[in-house]
Formats: C-alpha cells, sequence, structure tokens
C-alpha cells in the first residue's frame, strides 16, 4: 500500500426509485403498515410488489482510485454522473451500498457555503456556530477569529444579522470560515461557482496556497476546466457513475472535452408527424472528399448540406446557417439570400440546400452549427440548435508550416503584395 | 496516522469517539436556538421568564378554581401544580422540539458529517436551560409561600436526571420516527395534549384508583412528576415507591432503545430526508 490518503475500492451507491403514484417520496406510516401486513400473507406478493414499485438506480457502481498525500485531484463530468455523491460517500454524510473507503487523515467538506449560518444571528455570532459545525474547536475559531474576518473584509458588519448582508458579502463570510479549516484532507464542490471575480480570484488564491503551501490534500470538484488545470496534479472524470477515465489532468480534461462536444456530422429528424410548415429534416457535413466526417481537416472545405420538407404551397423564405465556436463565440452567419440579396423560393416536397466553407479558413477547434428557416426580421418557422457540429483539426497548411500558434477565430489564407514604395538611394543617407 | 474505514453496514466504533469531539457542537446549536429565540424581540429574555409564569398562573386557575381539583394536604394549591408543571414542561417541550429537529437541519445534515445524535440532544438541552428558569422562578414562588423544602430536596437531581433521560429517550425515538414517517408530525401534538391528561400535573397521583395505579405508572413522566413533588415539598406529597421504580425501568428501556433505533437509522438520514 503506497502513500494513498484516500483508498477507494469498488464503491458503488444504489438509490431506489419508486414508481407508482408515490406522494412525494415520503413514506407514510399506513401505506408501510399496508404493505407489511399484505406481505405477511403472500410471499409472492411481497416480491411482486417490491419489483413493481422499486427501481434500482447505481449512481455510482466500481468506482476505484488511490490519491497520495499532498495531491490535488481535481473531479470532472456531466451534471448528474455522480460526483456530489461520491463525495458525499467520502465525507460519511451517506453510507456507500457497496465497497469501502480508507481514509487515513481527518477530513472537511465544504459541499455547501454557508451551510449552518442562520439569519438571525449577526455575522460574529454564525462564524461561531458555522467555524463549530464544520469541526473546529472554540479555541481554534478564536484563535483564528481575526484572520477570518480579514479574508472576509467584513468588519463593518460583523455585528448586523446575515440576513442583511448582501449575497456576496455572505459568501465572503462562508467561504472565509471554512477556508481557515485545517483538515488533512480538504473536499470542495462546486462551492467557487459563486461569488464575484475578485472573490473567485481569492479563493482560487487561497486554494493553491492550502495544496501547496500547506501540503494538505485536495480534492475538488468543478464545472471550471480553466480552475481544475491550474490547481489539479491529476483528475478523475466520472461519467454515468463510473470512473471514465482517471489521470493527469492535461489528458483527462482534452478527453472530456472531446466527448461532451455534440460532434455528429450528421442528423436527422426523428419523426412520426411532421408539422405542415417547411421544415429541415437532414443535415449532413462533409469534408473535401464528400465523405462523413466529424473530423475535418483546415485544407479540406467544410460542405454542409440541409435538406429541406415543405408541404405548404411554394413560399419564400430564408435558411440561415449560424457557426458558432464550442465557448459559444459566433463565427459566421450565412443564409440563402445572400447571393442574389432575395428570398429563397421553398418549392412543394424536399429540396437539398448546400453550403461550402472554403478550405483554410476555420481554426482549429470544435464548433456547433444553428440551423433555421425564417423570414427576416420576422419570426423563427424552424430551428435545429445543439444538434450538429464538427472538429476542425489543423493539418500541414499556411498556419502551422512555421509551427507558430496563430490565435483567432479564423485563420485565412489572404492575399498578401510586397512592393518596393521608395528606393533609398546611398547619397540620401 | 488512524485509519477509518468507511463500508456499508459497518458500526462506526468511532462514534462515540466522535460524538466526544464533537462535544461543543452540543452547547452551540443549543446556544443557537436560545439565541434566535430572542432576537428582535422588545422583551428578550424575559419571556424566559414571563412564559412559565403565565402558564402557572393559567394552571392555577384553570385547575383549582374551574375544575375544582385540591391538593390533599396542607399546601397550597399553585406548589403542587408547580412542581407538577415544571418537569412536564421539560419533557413536552424537549419532545416536541426533539421530534422536529433533524428535518429543521436538514440543510446541515445533507451537507456536513457530524454525529447526528447531536441535534434532537440540543434540543433537549435548549429545553433544560428554560427549565432551570423555571426552577428559579418555583424557589421564588416558594419563598413567597414562605415553604421551605427539607432534606428531601436532596433528591432533586436525581429526578432532574431521570427526566432528562426520558426526555433523552423518547426524543431520539420520536426523532427517528419522523424522519422516515411524516405522520409523526402532526401526531406529536396530539400526543403531547394527551399526556398532558394522564400524567398527574393538574392532580396528584392520589387520586388515581388502586386497579388503574399499575398502567398509570408505565408512564415515565409519572415517577418523575411524583418525584419532583415528593422531593420539593417536603415529602407531604404521597410517593408510591413501585411507581418510582416502574418509571426507572422504562426511562432505561426507552434511554437505550432510543439510542440504538436512533443508530441505526442514522445512516439512511442524509438519502430520506
Amino acid at each position: 500500500m503506497s502513500d494513498a490518503i484516500i483508498s477507494v475500492e469498488n464503491l458503488g451507491k444504489k438509490y431506489a426509485i419508486r414508481h407508482q403514484a408515490q406522494r412525494g417520496g415520503y413514506k407514510t406510516l399506513r401505506e408501510t403498515l399496508v404493505r407489511k401486513t399484505a406481505s405477511l400473507f403472500s410471499r409472492q406478493d411481497r416480491q411482486a410488489a417490491q419489483a413493481r414499485t422499486r427501481e434500482d438506480f447505481w449512481a455510482l457502481k466500481d468506482v476505484s482510485f488511490d490519491l497520495e498525500r499532498g495531491k490535488v485531484l481535481g473531479i470532472i463530468g456531466r451534471n448528474g454522473a455522480g460526483k456530489s455523491t461520491l463525495l458525499k460517500i467520502l465525507s460519511r454524510i451517506t453510507e456507500p451500498s457497496e465497497g469501502r473507503v480508507t481514509l487515513r487523515g481527518r477530513v472537511a467538506s465544504l459541499l455547501e457555503v454557508g451551510t449552518g449560518f442562520h439569519q438571525e444571528l449577526t455575522g460574529r455570532e454564525n462564524i461561531l456556530l458555522n467555524g463549530s459545525i464544520l469541526g473546529m474547536s472554540r479555541l481554534e475559531i478564536r484563535r483564528k477569529f481575526d484572520e477570518i474576518i480579514a479574508f472576509a473584509g467584513v468588519e463593518k458588519f460583523l455585528d448586523t444579522p446575515v440576513k442583511r448582508y448582501s449575497s456576496g458579502m455572505y459568501v465572503r463570510l462562508a467561504f472565509a470560515v471554512a477556508a481557515h479549516l485545517e483538515p488533512e484532507i480538504l473536499i470542495v464542490d462546486e462551492v467557487l461557482a459563486v461569488g464575484d471575480v475578485q472573490f473567485q480570484a481569492k479563493c482560487m488564491g487561497k486554494m493553491q496556497e492550502v495544496a501547496s503551501r500547506e501540503g494538505r490534500t485536495v480534492l475538488f470538484v468543478s464545472h471550471n476546466l480553466p480552475a481544475i488545470l491550474r490547481l489539479c496534479q491529476s483528475c478523475c472524470w466520472i461519467a454515468r457513475g463510473h470512473v471514465e477515465q482517471f489521470g493527469p489532468t492535461q489528458d483527462v480534461v482534452s478527453s472530456y472535452l472531446q466527448s461532451s462536444h455534440a460532434n455528429l456530422s450528421d442528423w436527422t429528424r426523428a419523426g412520426h408527424s411532421p408539422p405542415s410548415i417547411p421544415h429541415i429534416t437532414q443535415i449532413r457535413v462533409r469534408n473535401g472528399a464528400a465523405s462523413r466526417a466529424s473530423t475535418i481537416t483546415a485544407t479540406d472545405p467544410i460542405t454542409m448540406e440541409v435538406e429541406v420538407l415543405n408541404s405548404e404551397s411554394s413560399t419564400q423564405y430564408q435558411l440561415a446557417i449560424r457557426i458558432s465556436t464550442s465557448d459559444g463565440i459566433p463565427v459566421l452567419t450565412t443564409t440563402s439570400s445572400d447571393q442574389h440579396c432575395k428570398l429563397t423560393v421553398f418549392p412543394l416536397g424536399a429540396s437539398t440546400f448546400t453550403i461550402t466553407i472554403p478550405a483554410n479558413f476555420l481554426s482549429s477547434g470544435s464548433y456547433d452549427i444553428i440551423c433555421a428557416i425564417l423570414i427576416p426580421g420576422g419570426p423563427l418557422i424552424d430551428v435545429v440548435a445543439d444538434k450538429v457540429g464538427f472538429h476542425v483539426h489543423q493539418g500541414l497548411n499556411h498556419a502551422t508550416f512555421f509551427q507558430d500558434q496563430r490565435l483567432g477565430i479564423v485563420t485565412p489564407k489572404l492575399e498578401w503584395r510586397h512592393e518596393v514604395s521608395a528606393q533609398i538611394s546611398w547619397s540620401d543617407r | 496516522m488512524s485509519e477509518l474505514i468507511i463500508e456499508a453496514g459497518r458500526t462506526e466504533k468511532n462514534y462515540w469517539r466522535d460524538l466526544w469531539r464533537y462535544r461543543e457542537l452540543f452547547y452551540f446549536l443549543a446556544w443557537r436556538d436560545i439565541l434566535v429565540r430572542y432576537k428582535q424581540t422588545v422583551m428578550g429574555v424575559a419571556w424566559a421568564v414571563i412564559r412559565p409564569f403565565l402558564i402557572m398562573v393559567i394552571f392555577t386557575i384553570l385547575f383549582s378554581r374551574v375544575a375544582k381539583l385540591h391538593a390533599p394536604a396542607s399546601m397550597p394549591y399553585a406548589l403542587l401544580v408547580m412542581a407538577g408543571m415544571l418537569p412536564w414542561q421539560f419533557i413536552s417541550a424537549s419532545l416536541s422540539a426533539s421530534s422536529e429537529s433533524v428535518i429543521q437541519s436538514s440543510n446541515l445534515v445533507s451537507k456536513i458529517y457530524f454525529p447526528r445524535m447531536i441535534v434532537p440532544a440540543s434540543s433537549v438541552i435548549t429545553s433544560f436551560v428554560d427549565f432551570l428558569i423555571t426552577l428559579a422562578l418555583m424557589a421564588g414562588m416558594m419563598a413567597w409561600y414562605r415553604f421551605a423544602p427539607d432534606w428531601h430536596l436532596l433528591a432533586l437531581p436525581l429526578f432532574v436526571a431521570l427526566a432528562f433521560a426520558a426526555s433523552i429517550g423518547l426524543g431520539l425515538w420520536l426523532c427517528a420516527l419522523t424522519v422516515e414517517y411524516r405522520d409523526f408530525r402532526y401526531v406529536i401534538p396530539f400526543v403531547v395534549q394527551f399526556g398532558l391528561y394522564i400524567s398527574p400535573v393538574g392532580f396528584s397521583s392520589d387520586v388515581v384508583p388502586a386497579k388503574w395505579r399499575l398502567l398509570f405508572s408505565l408512564n415515565p413522566v409519572v415517577g418523575v412528576i411524583d418525584g419532583f413533588r415528593w422531593s420539593l415539598l417536603r415529602g407531604q406529597a404521597h410517593f408510591w415507591w413501585p411507581d418510582l421504580t416502574n418509571s426507572l425501568i422504562m426511562t432505561a428501556v426507552l434511554f437505550s432503545s432510543g439510542i440504538w433505533y436512533f443508530r441505526k437509522m442514522e445512516r439512511g438520514f442524509a438519502d430520506v430526508i
């Protein structure tokens, strides 16, 4: 056994989901009594009833990893993947259904900022209360009192009830108390998502201090990937209750980013009864060789084909396509009316639009496509968003020839001209 | 380095060590409840004295003038009532407060680790503080009636401990049950009301006919109240020793089974709450 301060072996957590007309999920005495009496008389009844009403939901299954002392582990994953459940088990708030966890140090967790704060009490009183709830002794709190107040910056309002604080002050005070815990293992769950930029920077700084200078072990759950990249040496990606990947932060984060992007190159409308108004039925993204590809080299042109079905009498509309980066920044919007500056007639039946983005134009990265049928200045008739995307891979072109880091959403290959404008003769110098 | 293993179904040997480590939380939670009660009030802590005083006055009028129940011996009826009210207030307030306590602290229970037993225990402590204030009031009353207690008073701490144990035992049971079955939230006020009539608060235990005596004494509060009367009022209130034995047994059973049940259900609190 290495110097692992946390060892997780085959951890699993199961919840029972009920499927009958269950009001609110709380048990009532009457139901339990009736059910238990009925099941006394028939074993079959009991089993059938159990099978019918309960479904097992495994929030975590077969999670195993080791964390060494002094390391910072980032935990990433989509919402609902099981990250908070894992933290709750590590914090001993809930029990695992199977597997085991071995902790070799004192744990303090920050799963929510301001837990235990009571609105009616003053800032001073809440520091004492919250500190005690988080596990500090009275002596410890008193010793660190001034530091906590200095970190939070609420000296002036220390004796007013916390319900009068602004949300920023509240969060600063709450984090200040928690930041002065001195556990061997610190578990932090997405609490840094609140607060203004200054506060976030302060929190980030404190976390870095805790990890590097004080040498504590930290488990950090966040959706803020730059923060994870900055603070954590290793990272654990949890998806649907399983450990998808565990390793150096860079690797795990890029796998995660790649997967969470809707990199579908094709989309077809699922449909039984299509609406009668003109609508989009298919979108296809192709590379230069017209084969399906969700990853396209920058040296290839990108072709998008949009199929439209119109069952009304032929009318005039505009088909628009917007391409945005994976961060949501729009790169360009192009429409069917651009070429001739007039609306397109959508004939009765199916028709296909083909749009080509020239080669050597977009930078490498992930892109999302939104496609819409509309009347300019009027309503959107049909929209397809968040369904189709593609990835541009640089390859060898003008931007990568000299291996420079080219910034910019677009990397066009532009025409340059260089002419002599004035000669300098030896006599002028 | 101490090693802690978390596993399904593993009983925590560390629990009792944790309870000791988190001992200051008992104080802080009780302190919070008391502070919050009197925030933004004009009368402030005076309420802690006025409330029991008014209750005592009302009950004395109710039971002696209206219901015409009288004290058996030569002691002022008000003192008899007060000596019964004192432990009753303590126990009933603890029950009501502790049964709600975990549900009301649901945000704590689902976000932070600490031994959950501290929550109902601190509600009992809060009620105990009220009890102490009322006890001081009682002392004042006894001075007013020039009724000084004698050596029987030495037994008082014993009965206080008995009341404490009964409160915690019942409190833990109700608390754990309420988290699982929300019905109990509505049952408890009714039970408390009912308890007032089957406990010798407004009347003396003497009036209970002999054939009901055994059943009557199964109520742990009976032993406590009789004990209080006996120790405060110079042993003049009649004391039935079998009552006390039954009370002791019942309280011991409630206390230990309360702890057992609470510990059993505690693991699932964060999932159910």
